[in-house]
């Protein structure tokens, strides 16, 4: 089978968050693989181990991507790519990271492509979905569970808590919810096979592509953080008298009961 | 600028979704002054349109079709598409609920337009539609503009007013034949876990049970409690891996995001997870044994104490306060 996976390296947001100059500060922040690509990582390294076939990784980003592309290779992923598009593209959004990964996968005979079901600094959720219409190939997200058997495909979605059981077909695109698996660390031999295996790095010129093509269609104007919240009170005395006090803050200050 | 607006109606169990209110009131805004049509899609949903216009569409367009009796991508699509073109308009408003984060993106890549996902607000400034969201699991906020075609929003429930309701309002209703084939995904079975009653993502107050409620049993002093408020039960991820409540109660990065009027937090220590749900609800209260417990920070109210002491004495409280007034 012919398996991708789409990896976001994402901030790690449990970091403190400061902007400076407008942007979000990435100074020695540290960053990971989005922790749902993490799943979608994990779930085609099983299919692969269960169907035979080969699992590609793809990020859109820069060089600093190989980090985390090399991790699902440790993970046990067979190839990577990585599409740079530093010196290509200035402003992006999810149509320009979708049209991208789409043009390289178009001619690729896809069976299957996982991704996570959002990315957990953007916060879209687009990209999965934009890229299955591209492609034109049925997609179905947030799953929590994948049978394959043969070109069947059974899937368990999670809508809001439900569960829908959904049979489909191969190729699919489907994006990861938390519960689908626990994913594995990188063992030390993978940690070594890695550095041998093969991480592709294109640009926009190689998918025929260009600036033009990819051109945001929506903007940030401006970042910020929320309004510091006042530290909070923290009552104290008689346990009684601090629900009390609690219930007339809760009718009278804050006025929502 | 005025502009023509299509704001999909959700429903749920038969009845429309208050997010659908909020998406017509965020329509308003995008509109400018032009007109905002419902769309309902689903089987047997037209008498849903009055509702539509009482919150303020101008008027609404129905795709019927037996094939629409449940979500699914392909049929939702085939429908939205058949009614977008038809109408051409400048804006898109749906929900941020499964089915809008579903369909949305799918919409978007088909008309090669942006898709400002998620918005907890939208005004308009400096000549432009200026959508607000949060970004980085809610630690921080960015405002964004469409610059290039439809101006496509989905909307977080519970953050933008919807308009008061106007049982005097009346408008034309059409329905749109829609021939819905080929659906690649086919729903086989849907096990219902999310509560009966108040909808959690939706729900004015909610009293959520950590791993510090200790067992399935703990629960029910929170569910007292929210009987008597009118909310909604929630919980952490704790919670719900130690089985003492079924994941569809589940707030945070992975379960749902809410923004009631009041959060009562029990027993739950917040990770940066669970804030990415709950964070920008209007009134967070924090009940936990321990003082040095994250989740005080982000509380605007905290009680340092055993929830299983406290929260029945809570209980108590507001029903005396209810009597009252
Ligand atoms: C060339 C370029 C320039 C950009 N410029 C800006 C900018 O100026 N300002 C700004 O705010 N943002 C910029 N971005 C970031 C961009 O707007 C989004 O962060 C990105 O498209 C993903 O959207 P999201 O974070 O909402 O992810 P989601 O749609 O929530 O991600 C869902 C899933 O899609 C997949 N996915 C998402 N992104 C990628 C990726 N890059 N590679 C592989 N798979 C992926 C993953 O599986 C992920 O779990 C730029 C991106 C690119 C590619
Ligand atoms: C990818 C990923 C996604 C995640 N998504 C989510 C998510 O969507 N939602 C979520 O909630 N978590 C999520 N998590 C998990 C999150 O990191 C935390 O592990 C989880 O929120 C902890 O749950 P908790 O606060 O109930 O438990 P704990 O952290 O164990 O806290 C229990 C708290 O209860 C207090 N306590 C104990 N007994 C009492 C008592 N009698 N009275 C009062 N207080 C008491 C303790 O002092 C403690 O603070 C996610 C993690 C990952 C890695």
């Amino acid at each position: 089978m012919n398996i991708y996976v789409l990896l976001k390296r994402t901030f790690d947001t449990e970091e403190k968050i400061t902007i400076s100059g407008g942007k979000i500060n990435e100074d020695g922040a540290e960053f990971i693989i989005n922790p749902y690509d993490e799943y979608a990582v994990e779930e085609a390294i099983q299919v692969r181990d269960a169907n035979g076939g080969e699992v590609t990784v793809i990020s859109v980003g820069t060089e600093e991507a190989e980090k985390q592309l090399r991790t699902a290779l440790a993970m046990g992923a067979d190839k990577a790519v990585l599409i740079n598009t530093e010196d290509d593209v200035e402003n992006g959004d999810q149509f320009t990271t979708a049209k991208i990964l789409a043009e390289y996968l178009k001619d690729k005979e896809v069976d299957l492509i996982l991704g996570g079901n959002v990315a957990i600094d953007g916060g879209s959720g687009q990209v999965g979905p934009r890229v299955a219409e591209l492609l034109n190939i049925p997609y179905v997200t947030t799953i929590t569970k994948l049978e394959i058997d043969g070109t069947t495909v059974t899937v368990t979605r999670d809508v809001e808590g439900d569960s829908e059981i959904i049979e489909t077909s191969l190729p699919l695109l489907v994006t990861a919810q938390q519960g689908l698996n626990e994913p594995r660390y990188p063992s030390l031999p993978g940690i070594m096979k890695a550095k041998k295996k093969p991480l592709a790095e294109l640009e926009l010129d190689d998918l025929n592509l260009e600036e033009d093509d990819v051109e945001a269609k929506t903007k940030t104007i401006e970042i910020y953080l929320p309004p510091k919240k006042e530290a909070g009170k923290v009552l104290s005395g008689d346990l009684n008298d601090q629900v009390k006090e609690l219930v007339h803050l809760l009718h009278t200050e804050a006025k929502v009961v | 600028m005025t502009r023509k607006v299509l704001v999909l109606g959700e429903t749920r169990d038969g009845s429309l979704r208050n997010v659908s209110f909020e998406a017509i009131a965020a329509g308003k805004t995008v509109a400018e002054g032009g007109e905002v049509v419902g769309v309902l899609i689903g089987q047997n949903v037209s008498a849903l349109s009055a509702e539509l216009v009482q919150y303020g569409a101008d008027r609404v367009v129905v795709v019927e079709d037996e094939k629409l009796n449940q979500y699914t991508s392909d049929g939702f699509a085939q429908a939205l598409l058949a009614v977008l073109e038809k109408e051409s308009p400048e804006g898109l408003v749906l929900g941020h609920t499964s089915l809008g984060k579903d369909l949305s993106p799918r919409i978007a890549a088909k008309l090669s337009s942006g898709l400002i996902s998620d918005a907890t607000a939208v005004d308009v400034a400096g000549g432009n539609v200026v959508f607000t969201r949060p970004i980085y699991s809610s630690k921080a906020f960015e405002k964004k503009i469409v610059t290039d075609g439809l101006i496509f929003a989905t909307v977080r429930p519970n953050n933008i007013a919807p308009l008061a309701k106007d049982e005097s309002r009346a408008g034309e209703v059409a329905s749109l034949s829609v021939e819905i084939k080929d659906l690649r995904a086919i729903i086989k079975e849907v096990v219902r876990k999310a509560s009966e009653g108040v909808d959690l993502s939706e729900a004015k107050v909610v009293i959520s049970g950590g791993r510090g409620v200790k067992s399935a049993d703990g629960f029910e002093p929170l569910k007292e409690l929210a009987k008597v408020l009118g909310g909604a039960v929630g919980a952490s991820r704790g919670a719900c891996d130690a089985d003492y409540c079924d994941y569809s109660l589940q707030i945070g990065q992975t379960g749902k995001v809410v923004t009631p009027d009041l959060y009562i937090a029990c027993g739950i220590s917040g990770a940066i997870q669970h804030l990415a749900g709950m964070s920008n609800s209007k009134v967070i209260v924090a009940i936990n044994k321990d003082p040095e417990a994250n989740i005080f920070k982000v509380a605007d109210y905290g009680i340092v104490g055993d929830l299983f002491e406290v929260v029945p004495l809570l209980t108590e409280e507001f029903k005396k306060l209810k009597v009252h007034s």
